[in-house]
Order: C-alpha cells, then structure tokens, then sequence
C-alpha cells in the first residue's frame, strides 16, 4: 500500500528538489521493480528522447524496456494484447498528436474492449506521452489530446501539472486496471518543484486546491497551472483574491471540488491548454453552469486557443497559446461584472 | 498401427472437426434465416462457406492458447469452444450472451476460452493478437496466439506493422489469413498486389498457401506453424483461400446488386467444406453414414435450441448499459 500524502504537507517542509520528467521516471522505476509484469514499450524507450525513461535500461535491461518499431498502431495495440494476457504495460508515445496514428487501436479498441465484453477484461495499460506547444514545435507536435479523448470513453486521463503530482499520479497510472492516458505538458517536463524520495501515490480523479482565494475560482491544466498561479500573485497585488484548482485528472473529472471552490467565490474562469471548441474548459464551465448555476454571480469565462491549429513562428504560437496575461484579463472581466 | 505425425489429426478430431464445422454450418444458416425474419439487430456478416479454416485452425490448438478474430468471427468462435446458446443470446442482445449484450456480433468476447474477441475494426485483432503472443512469452506460457484476418484486412498498414514486431520479437503467433476473395464487395485480386502469403517472407516469416476449404490442410499448416512457435522460432503467415458463400453483410441486396459471377458461385458451392468431409469420414471408417446423419441432426437441433435459448433469456437490466466503462479500482 502506497503512502498518500497531500501537496500542501509537502511544499511546506523542506523537499528535495527533481525535475518533472526525473519525478516520472522514480514512478516508473518503482512500479517496475514492485512488480516483474511492469514492461515500458515505445519508441526509443531506451535513450527516451523526453526522459521519463532515460537510465533505466541499466536495471531492468532490454526485455522489460523494449524499443519498438516506429510502428505506433502496432505497439498500442501489442499493450492491448499484453495486458489482457496479464502484463501491465507502460507505453511511450513519444509525442502527444503521434497517436492520431494509431488512433483504431486506442480509441476503437483499448477504450472500448472492457466495456464490450461485458468486463471479462480489463486492461492495465499506461500509454504517456509529451503533450501541448513546446516553443515551435509547429502543428504536428503542439497537439494537446485530451478533449478529443475525454469523449472516448473507457480511457483515463491525467495531467499533471507538478513534479509532485507528476510522479504520484504515474505511480497511480500504472496500478490502475485501467487504460490510463498520461499526458506531460512539454513545457512542463523541464520544470523543478520539490519530490519525495520514496514512492506514494496521487488517486486518480481528485482535483487539488492549488492556492487558496476568496474573489474568483481558475480552474487550470497541465501547462496553464503555473500561468494561473503567477497570475493570481500578479492580481493579488491590486486586491483580487484568486483561488486556482488543478483538475489534475481530466476523466474522471473531479467536478465536487471545482463547485466547492465556485460556492466560497461566485467567479469561474477555466483555462485549458486547447483549442477552445469542445475543450476540457467547455466541459468544465457547462457543469458547472449546469450544477451550480445559482452559485454564480456572473457567467464562466473560458480561457483557450483560438480554434486554429499551431503555428511554428514564436510570435504567431504566442498568439494562439494561452498567456498569463489572458488569464489575468479574464479574472478582471469576471470581478468587475 | 503408427503414431500420426503432429501434422495430422487423430480419428478422435476428424470427428471433432465435422462436428464443429455442422455446428458453424447450422448456426450461420440459422442467423441467415432469423435476419431475413427480422429478429437479428445490427450488422451479420456470415461464416458460410468457410468452415473449415476456423474448424483446421483452432482444432490444431491447445487449451491456453489465444484466438483474436474478425467480423466475421462466429465460426472462429464456435471451433474454439463457444456455446451456441451463449452465442446467440448475444446476438440476440440478451442478459445470458457472452457479452451480456454489450457486444454483439462483432465484438463476442470468452476470455477464458482464449477468445480475445471478434473485432468490427477490419485488421483491428491483428496487434492485439501480436501483442497477447508477447505477454504469453514474456510471462513463460508455453502457448500460441493465432491471429484470424481476412483478404481485405491484409491490406491495412497495421498487418505489416505486427508481422514486422512479430518477427523481430520472434513471438508466438500465426497469422491465418482468410482469402475469400472479396474485400467487401471487391474482388481483392482487384486491390491486392501480389500474394497476400508472401508478405511475410521479406521480413523471414514462412508463408503457406491452403487450400481453405481442405479442414485437414489448414489443420496440417496450423499444426506446423504452432510446433515452430512453441519452439521460439518465431510467427508464420498461412492464406486460406475459401470462399464467402454470402454477402459481406446480410440484407446487402438493397443497395450491393449483384457483383459475384453466378459460375463462381457453384463453383465454390460444388467445393463446399463439410459434406465431402463427412464422405471422406465414411469413407476411411471413422464413423458410419448414420452417425454423420445422427450428428448433424444433434447440431442442428442444438441451434434450434440456441435460438429457443436466446428468445428465454431475459434482455439485460437498461442501467447495464453505464456499466464496464471502467473497471474498478
């Protein structure tokens, strides 16, 4: 049994600091030596181009970290197989929009076969992989997919947006029965915050209250987390109080304590790293429109990408990106109506 | 008297092997006849014809050994042990189905049968089965995976894709490819360059070429290509060429026309699978013309029954439809 500990507890003593994708890899190393059915499969697994895997070929050598071909349909699938034979892969996809390709056997299959035979079988699969604009990475390699997988239903999504959250909800990921989408904001995998040593886990579906406020509730993912918080210090200075929610986990969403927080403020802005048609954000703002009407004072404001795909040159992709600047604007517009 | 060779099948699944392939022959008429009446919902797409690749193929496997099939997988999933009773409740959509309804024809799942489902997905099994061949090898099980796939599912990217995984990770699986010579509701000769069994042999996976209507054929090369798999050598690549007696779909004819030569047809037809296995059965004095009367009889009765079996059981209770969308923690 893994040790559940709370973020607040942690920050507030002192922690060793790691980087995000360093707190991903303790994860997988953990659940690797717990159990020997754990096997990473992906494209060059072995160097990991992001790093959640990088050194541990020397432990657990080539048959439980398998480079695979670039062959993304058949190694989604070959988990599928694995895992309904008593495996419990973890697969790197590398790059989040490189599972467009192999979208039958993720969304047609992974997400749908538990369900269509009647739960004879369960699939514990982790498929992660670096999501989101990066600074140029252009259209093809700036994809977030967590609104078009939100509807697939049968896969699990989580987006963490701490080092912290990061290695406790792979931690969690890889023990689920479940298949489990994984998705690290590039931006983010660069990033530093204090870790544990030993292993613990994050559930998957609690939202985390990343900073306490009084005035407007944001809620914010993945890489828009860290926006929303400089954002919040930067409001606090003209006296508006920002509480800021970290889904962490788009499905299962935890929808009870983003309306805790919108019943303590009355204000909603929700901020997703997306394309703003049928995003995370939309989700989010028509529940809560839907359950917790009376507890607004003023309509939901979301915060998103423009609907255009995005653009390689920095100012045009600073454009399309959610900015802390959008975020603060938005806050403004809800406290003044 | 000599031991046969692993190749060929003892008296005892010959026998075995007609049973199940009445057994398909009785249970796909069957569904011809309810979904011409209306009682069959959703897509059918019928086995007739056919019998002897899935009967060949799975009667040359062991018990733990793992199947993944295709749309047109009710024979697959007959010869590898399902009940028909269990069978057609799913099709009806019904509480006692394998599925308790959820699948349907297309997506009939017996997981302790090793049945990893049909699939509504053409080429949708073939990584599936690749990767169920790996963990079994990973996890030290001495069994096999057969991959079952049509002519028109050697076209996708993906069937390229497993063989090439397949054979660098030299795992355990067979792909039996069933030619039965339409993609749909194309000639495949029209969409499909070269032969489909020599796909494998660049990448150094052996290729065999059944006849598909032959039941002892498909068993001999299934039987071979499993000996080499249990012995870590690797995947094999076998094409059944056969013959869709039926449409792709039941209930076609309102929009497909008709597109298969009449000639073609009876020449498949004068070729069919089981009669003449039965005659070769009498023949060689594995069972008597009564016997095969009497057996024949008991599978079609026992579809009969199926039917009877699935109108008894009750639909599922409607909040099962929000169920099995995850498992629980």
């Amino acid at each position: 049994m893994a040790v559940i500990a709370e973020t607040k507890t942690v920050t507030e003593t002192k922690q060793r600091q790691t980087y995000f994708v360093k707190a991903m890899q303790e994860a997988i190393a953990a659940a690797m030596r717990e159990d020997p059915n754990v096997v990473v499969l992906g494209e060059d697994v072995e160097r990991s181009v992001i790093g959640a895997t990088r050194g541990l070929l020397d432990e657990f050598g080539p048959e439980r970290l398998r480079n695979t071909p670039i062959s993304e349909q058949a190694f989604v699938g070959a988990a599928i197989g694995a895992a309904a034979a008593g495996m419990r892969p973890v697969v790197d996809m590398m790059i989040g929009a490189f599972f467009y390709v192999s979208m039958d056997q993720l969304a047609s299959q992974a997400a749908k076969l538990p369900y269509m035979s009647g739960g004879q079988i369960h699939l514990p699969i982790t498929y992660f992989t670096a999501t989101g604009p990066s600074g140029g990475g252009a259209a093809q390699h700036s994809e977030n997919l967590h609104p078009m997988l939100m509807n697939v239903a049968g896969l699990k999504i989580v987006m963490p947006s701490t080092p912290y959250d990061a290695k406790g909800l792979m931690y969690s990921a890889i023990k689920d029965p479940n298949p489990v989408v994984y998705l690290q904001d590039h931006v983010l995998g660069g990033t530093k915050g204090p870790v544990p040593r030993e292993i613990y886990s994050i559930p998957i579906g609690v939202a985390d209250v990343k900073r306490p406020g009084a005035d407007v509730t944001v809620v914010a993912i993945g890489a828009t987390v860290p926006k929303a918080l400089n954002s919040a210090a930067e409001l606090e200075d003209d006296g508006i109080s920002v509480e800021v929610v970290d889904p962490r986990t788009i499905v299962p969403l935890d929808i009870d304590t983003i309306l805790e927080s919108v019943e303590r403020t009355g204000r909603l802005v929700v901020v997703d790293n997306a394309r703003i048609t049928g995003s995370a954000a939309s989700e989010i703002a028509a529940s809560v429109c839907e359950r917790g009407f009376d507890l607004l004072k003023t309509a939901p404001v979301r915060v998103a990408w423009p609907d255009t795909p995005v653009p390689f040159s920095a100012p045009l992709e600073r454009r399309v990106v959610v900015q802390q600047e959008d975020i603060t604007s938005a806050v403004r517009t809800v406290v003044r109506r | 008297m000599t031991t046969p060779a692993p190749s060929t099948p003892t008296a005892t699944e010959q026998l075995t092997m007609l049973r199940l392939m009445a057994r398909i022959r009785h249970f796909e008429q069957k569904l011809a006849e309810l979904f011409k009446r209306g009682e069959l919902p959703g897509f059918v797409h019928l086995y007739l014809g056919e019998e002897a690749v899935a009967v060949g193929a799975c009667t040359a496997l062991r018990d733990g050994d793992k199947i993944t099939s295709t749309h047109r997988g009710h024979g697959h999933l007959i010869a590898k042990g399902a009940t028909v009773n269990r069978m057609m409740a799913e099709l009806f959509g019904r509480a006692d189905g394998y599925c308790r309804g959820k699948g349907g024809s297309m997506h009939i799942v017996s997981f302790d049968l090793g049945i990893m489902g049909t699939n509504g997905i053409v080429g949708g099994g073939i990584p599936i089965g690749t990767g169920a061949a790996w963990g079994d090898k990973y996890l030290g099980r001495d069994s096999v995976t057969v991959v079952f796939f049509g002519d028109g599912a050697s076209n996708q990217g993906v069937f390229f894709e497993s063989m090439n995984l397949a054979a660098i990770w030299k795992l355990p699986v067979i792909f039996v490819c069933e030619n039965n010579g339409y993609s749909e509701w194309t000639p495949t000769e029209r969409l499909t360059a070269g032969k489909i069994h020599e796909r494998g042999m660049p990448m150094g996976i052996p290729g065999a070429l059944v006849d598909g209507n032959d039941v002892e054929a498909v068993f001999g090369a299934v039987s071979q290509a499993a000996q080499r798999a249990r012995a870590g050598e690797g995947p094999s690549l076998i094409e059944a060429v056969t013959y869709r007696w039926h449409g792709h779909n039941e209930g076609e004819e309102v929009f497909a026309g008709e597109y298969r030569p009449q000639e073609e047809q009876d020449h498949w037809r004068s070729r069919e699978p089981v009669a003449p296995y039965a005659r070769t059965l009498i023949d060689r004095g594995v069972l008597t013309a009564d016997e095969w009367e009497t057996l024949d009889r008991e599978e079609s009765d026992a579809v009969d029954g199926a039917v009877e079996f699935a109108r008894a059981s009750p639909f599922p209770d409607a909040d099962e439809a929000l169920m099995h969308v995850f498992t629980e923690v």
